[in-house]
This record gives C-alpha cells, sequence and structure tokens, in this order.
C-alpha cells in the first residue's frame, strides 16, 4: 500500500509541534451513492497513534465526522531535534498504515 | 498515566503479541470487535451526553475560559472544518471534539500522553450550523468551551 501519510514534527524551545497529513476516504456509513441510492458502507479512520521512543505521546479516536484526508497537529515536550516520531492509523476494515519521521 | 491509557497499551501489547484469544476470552475483547480499544458505544451515540458518559464516565463538564476553541465563524463547505483546540490548564489527559448537531455529535477524542500539551488542530465534518464544543479532562474533571459555526453547506449528506 502506497503510503497514506505525511508528517512533519519540529522542536522548538523543547515543545515538538507535530503535524500530519493522512489519505483516507472517511466515509461515515450514512451517506448515499446518488446514482444508485444505496448507501455507502462506513470507512474511516478509528484510531490514531503517534510515538516517541516507543511512548505514546497521543492517541486519536475518530468518528466517521473527521473530514476526509484527515490532518492533526499537537505538541508535546520532551523530544529531541533528530529523534524518530511514529504515527499509525487503524480504519473500522481493519487496514492500518504507519510512518516514521525524524523531529527537526 | 491514566488507567484507560494503560489499558490501551495493555491492549496493543497483547495484540502485537498474538494473544488476542487471550483478551478475549478474559473480557477484554468482543469476539467480532477486535478494535475494542475503539469507544463503540460512545461513537454511536446520538445524545451528546450519552457520548460523554459513554466515553470519559461523566457528562458532568464545567465551562473553563482556559480553553478556547477556533473555528470559523462561517463555513462555506461543512465538509472541511478547521478546528483548533488550546487548553492552558495542567495536566490535560484528553481532548475531545463535539459538533453538538452533527448525526454522531461525538467527532474525535484525543488522548494525550505524558508531556503532551492541551493542544490539537484538525478538520471535521459539520451536517449543519451548530456549536463546535471542547471537552477536556483534566485531573479527573472535564471542562469545555464553545464556539459556533454557521454552516452554508452541510458536509454529512449525499
Amino acid at each position: 500500500m502506497a503510503k497514506s501519510i505525511k508528517i512533519r514534527a519540529k522542536e522548538k524551545g523543547g515543545v515538538t509541534t507535530v503535524k500530519a497529513l493522512m489519505t483516507h476516504p472517511m466515509e461515515t456509513g450514512g451517506r448515499k451513492d446518488k446514482k444508485t441510492g444505496k448507501t455507502i458502507p462506513a470507512h474511516f479512520i478509528q484510531e490514531v497513534v503517534c510515538k516517541h521512543k516507543g511512548n505514546t505521546v497521543m492517541m486519536a479516536e475518530w468518528s466517521g465526522g473527521v473530514s476526509k484526508n484527515p490532518y492533526i497537529s499537537f505538541k508535546f515536550s520532551g523530544a529531541a531535534k533528530g529523534d524518530d516520531i511514529e504515527l499509525g492509523w487503524t480504519d473500522n476494515t481493519g487496514k492500518s498504515d504507519s510512518m516514521t519521521s525524524k523531529i527537526k | 498515566m491514566s488507567n484507560e491509557m494503560k489499558r490501551r497499551i495493555f491492549l496493543k501489547r497483547s495484540l502485537a503479541a498474538g494473544s488476542v484469544g487471550v483478551a478475549a476470552a478474559t473480557g477484554l475483547l468482543a469476539p467480532q470487535q477486535v478494535l475494542a480499544a475503539w469507544n463503540k458505544a460512545a461513537f454511536e451515540s446520538k445524545e451528546l451526553s450519552g457520548a460523554l458518559d459513554a466515553l470519559l464516565g461523566s457528562s458532568d463538564v464545567s465551562e473553563s475560559a482556559d480553553i478556547k476553541v477556533k473555528a470559523p465563524d462561517i463555513a462555506e463547505n461543512g465538509a472541511v472544518v478547521p478546528i483548533t483546540v488550546d487548553a492552558s490548564i495542567d495536566g490535560v489527559e484528553s481532548i475531545a471534539i463535539i459538533a453538538s448537531n452533527n448525526p454522531v455529535p461525538l467527532v474525535a477524542n484525543f488522548v494525550m500522553g505524558p508531556g503532551a500539551t492541551g493542544f490539537v488542530s484538525t478538520r471535521i465534518k459539520m451536517g449543519k450550523t451548530g456549536d463546535v464544543v471542547g471537552v477536556v479532562k483534566a485531573g479527573g474533571k472535564l471542562y469545555s468551551a464553545k464556539k459556533e459555526v454557521k454552516v452554508t453547506i452541510g458536509g454529512c449528506g449525499g
């Protein structure tokens, strides 16, 4: 599977700002196909986990109410430049992806 | 580290070790729901208070001026509404984002690990005009702030 995640992390003054973009349709399951009138099945990211040195710094649980191709940003302290940061997601169909990047 | 967090880490590890069966036997995982960490009850609740009860164990929320919910006054496209919740409270455990008039009000819940600050930013869908509520859990208590967003084109229907 092609990489579906873009992640940028920047350390400044002890606080690391993480920004990530994921590619995902984020179907709520409530939408109907205009042509066929059939309900489009739900397909959305349920869980996003971000780890720094094996410790979870942020874990998000989502409903289908998060926009298509989701964007998140958050901050945490205690990381240094050059550290690895890993972000992964799991959707309601059991698919998952993860990406590791270096903190700049 | 909160108990909730520990439980999640435990679940992750038991999954990673391939001992899903063991976890299921201990009643931690429902048979068809391998992703048991995801709070189904909370995210399927159509009522705001029900969602908060299921998610955070309480719907007793007090408004706080220390939380800022940044969102546009008018969202032309309800499918993409940028939301930022910034809480200047110590010891933030989790931040939930709620679009009160959505079919499923609870949009997202961010569980912050040790070291994480009370800041999250994301983009959500909004079905119609309504309040966006940021619920912050800190020190076992719930605080909230809200901001009304007017939506001209809804982003939930087809």
